[in-house]
């Protein structure tokens, strides 16, 4: 990608940072924390990476994303949003009664949604099975993306599927680790160490790489080796920060699951348009 | 009484019981806060074990540790509690017939805009099935720092149902609660109401309403869904021969289906059933939720004038 293009990525997660502070903040409740340390990953899968086309959100060959840590939702809608499956307006009616922006990810109300997600510990699992039905359908096109937390990590569930992706190969498929250290109760490694999440995955029979989970350029560049992978699944563990991008809310465990009120939006919306600059 | 959520009544109540038994520990799976375990963490740091997101894990530990002679509660969201770990309460804690008390929190549709992948309403239904399991769903603060004693203090397994929105007071201290023991909050002859956790208080209101118009009901507070009080529904039944079952839970399997199996077998007579009609929850404040599935006084109201008229028909 070229340095046009990269500034181009960077200027759309502003945006999606924007628009996560707004439909939160309307919302009155959500998970504004691991929305955040999402974007640049989701930002770039949909600007950059996936081949996807919002008029045909059905489109066989298109590449699919599975947003295991359904509960950052926002960062998701704010994507889609971007890249026209719905108007900018209805963003605000996340978590509202009838609305297509459930809390949680709903395939069944909003197109562009692959897979209904909220449950922690099952989108790699939906990948592998979304991907073995594309290898038998000799569908050969596409990747399945799937984006977990790491305090996602330790369902047990996770590692089941991390064994069955290495066993069936399945080159198609593209894990993405959130890697910001942080869930509910804490730190990861004081709630539940999950040890060393790289090698952890390479005993499993993964290709790993790392990168900086906030730069465009690195992650577009592990992004697309990855898509290009025939050596069975690849994982790529990003290293974020949770809340990242605004200053009250980085770092800390409190903007896990809380909405920011009125002032609190003011000042981080605020916040977004001085780096915009 | 201020209103306050049943959930606030697990954390507060396992420190009282664990300044008297040291056998009492607590897991939770990353949920601490939530639940309010994190105030029991803050005083027995070393009886607290957070099992980080592995609910199974944490139901398997939680049955080893009844094994090795502990007391654990073990605490997550309602959906997770009983749906992700169900083979581990299932296969490790009833087959055994161990003391697991499972204290689940953010139980129903009053969970609210999470939506419908938390918001669960078969838990009751998933528990009640199993052998061993005994199944409290308590109605407002005090009844749920009784249904926890209860938990703590009766061999075997239990599944303490608790709420995520403030519920109105209905007890005062000189309560008393008992496995197996609905209490009656209102008395009536013309058609029994019987309710549980978050639907009493509705279904109280909706007496009131009747009353406006004559109807005089009687309302059980069913907190001991498993064992059920078969005594004190069948009298209640025999008297006024209409009956309405009222749960924040779907109407396949839980309060409801049970009344209807106790009447069906032991004192057939007319009856409706308020719960959630088969289908998933959505997003959306809890009260407006409430409305759109139809768990409101007026539709409890409504219910007990089917009810009536169909025992008069
Ligand atoms: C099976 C399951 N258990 C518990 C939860 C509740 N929950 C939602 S988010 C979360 C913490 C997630 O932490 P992490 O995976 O690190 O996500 P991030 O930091 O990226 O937000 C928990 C415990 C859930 N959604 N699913
Ligand atoms: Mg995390």
């Amino acid at each position: 990608m070229s340095q046009p293009d990269i500034a181009h990525v960077a200027h759309v997660c502003q945006a999606m940072r924007r628009d996560i502070i707004e439909m939160v903040a309307a919302a009155g409740s959500g998970h504004p924390g691991g929305s955040l340390s999402s974007v640049e990953i989701v930002a770039t899968l949909y600007a950059s990476v996936m081949n996807h086309d919002p008029a045909r959100p059905d489109m066989p060959e298109r590449d699919r994303f599975v947003l295991s840590k359904g509960h950052a939702a926002p960062v998701l809608y704010a994507a889609l949003a971007e890249h026209g499956y719905l108007p900018r307006e209805e963003l605000v009616t996340l978590r509202k009664l009838g609305s297509r922006l459930q809390g949680h990810p709903d395939m069944r109300k909003l197109p562009g949604v692959e897979v209904s997600t909220g449950s922690l510990g099952q989108g790699l699992a939906l990948a592998n099975g979304m991907a073995l039905a594309l290898r038998l359908d000799g569908n050969t096109a596409p990747t399945v993306f799937c984006l977990m937390g790491d305090g996602e990590l330790q369902e047990g569930s996770v590692w089941e599927a991390a064994m069955a992706a290495a066993h069936y190969r399945l080159d198609n498929v593209v894990a993405i680790v959130d890697l910001n250290g942080l869930q509910i109760d804490g730190a990861t490694c004081e709630v539940m160490d999950l040890g060393n999440v790289p090698e952890k995955f390479a005993a499993f029979g993964w290709t790993v790489m790392t990168c900086d989970g906030h730069s465009v350029a690195e992650l577009q560049d592990a992004l697309e080796r990855a898509k290009a992978a025939t050596e069975g699944p690849v994982v790529i563990v990003a290293r974020t920060m949770k809340g990242r991008g605004i200053s009250f809310m980085e770092n800390l465990c409190d903007w896990h699951g809380k909405a920011p009120n009125a002032d609190e939006a003011e000042r981080a919306l605020a916040e977004l348009s001085d780096q915009g600059e | 009484m201020a209103d306050r959520a049943t959930r606030e009544a697990l954390g507060a109540t396992l420190i009282e019981l664990a300044a008297l038994r040291d056998d009492i520990v607590v897991l939770d799976a990353d949920l601490a806060k939530a639940t309010t375990t994190v105030k029991f963490k803050a005083a027995y740091p070393d009886r607290f074990f957070d099992m980080g997101i592995a609910e199974q894990d944490m139901m398997a530990t939680a049955a080893g540790l009844a094994v090795g002679g502990k007391t654990p509660f073990a605490s997550t969201f309602a959906v997770f509690a009983t749906g992700r770990a169900y083979d581990q309460i299932r296969n490790s804690i009833c087959y055994a017939n161990l003391g697991v008390k499972i204290a689940a929190t953010h139980a129903g549709i009053t969970v609210g805009p999470d939506g419908g992948s938390h918001q669960m309403v078969e838990d009751i239904a998933l528990m009640r099935a199993l052998p061993n399991m005994r199944v409290l769903v308590p109605s407002d603060y005090l009844s749920a720092v009784a249904a926890i004693r209860i938990a703590a203090q009766t061999p075997g397994p239990f599944y303490v149902r608790l709420g995520r929105a403030a519920v109105p007071a209905l007890y005062t201290e000189s309560a008393e609660f008992e496995l197996g023991r609905a209490n009656v909050l209102r008395t009536g002859a013309d058609v029994t109401i019987v309710a549980c956790g978050g639907m009493v208080w509705r279904a109280l209101a909706a007496a009131g309403m009747l009353a406006q118009d004559g109807i005089e009901a009687d309302v059980i507070d069913m907190l001991t869904v498993k064992p059920l009080d078969a005594d004190t529904l069948l009298a209640s039944s025999g008297k006024t021969g209409a009956v309405v079952t009222c749960e924040e839970h779907s109407v396949i399997g839980g309060l409801g289906s049970a009344v209807a199996t106790e009447l069906g077998l032991n004192g057939p007579c007319p009856m409706e059933m308020v719960g959630v009609q088969d289908v998933f929850g959505t997003s959306g404040d809890p009260e407006p939720l409430m409305t759109h599935f139809g768990l409101t006084a007026s539709e409890i109201a409504a219910a007990a004038r089917r009810a009536i008229g169909r025992r008069t028909a």
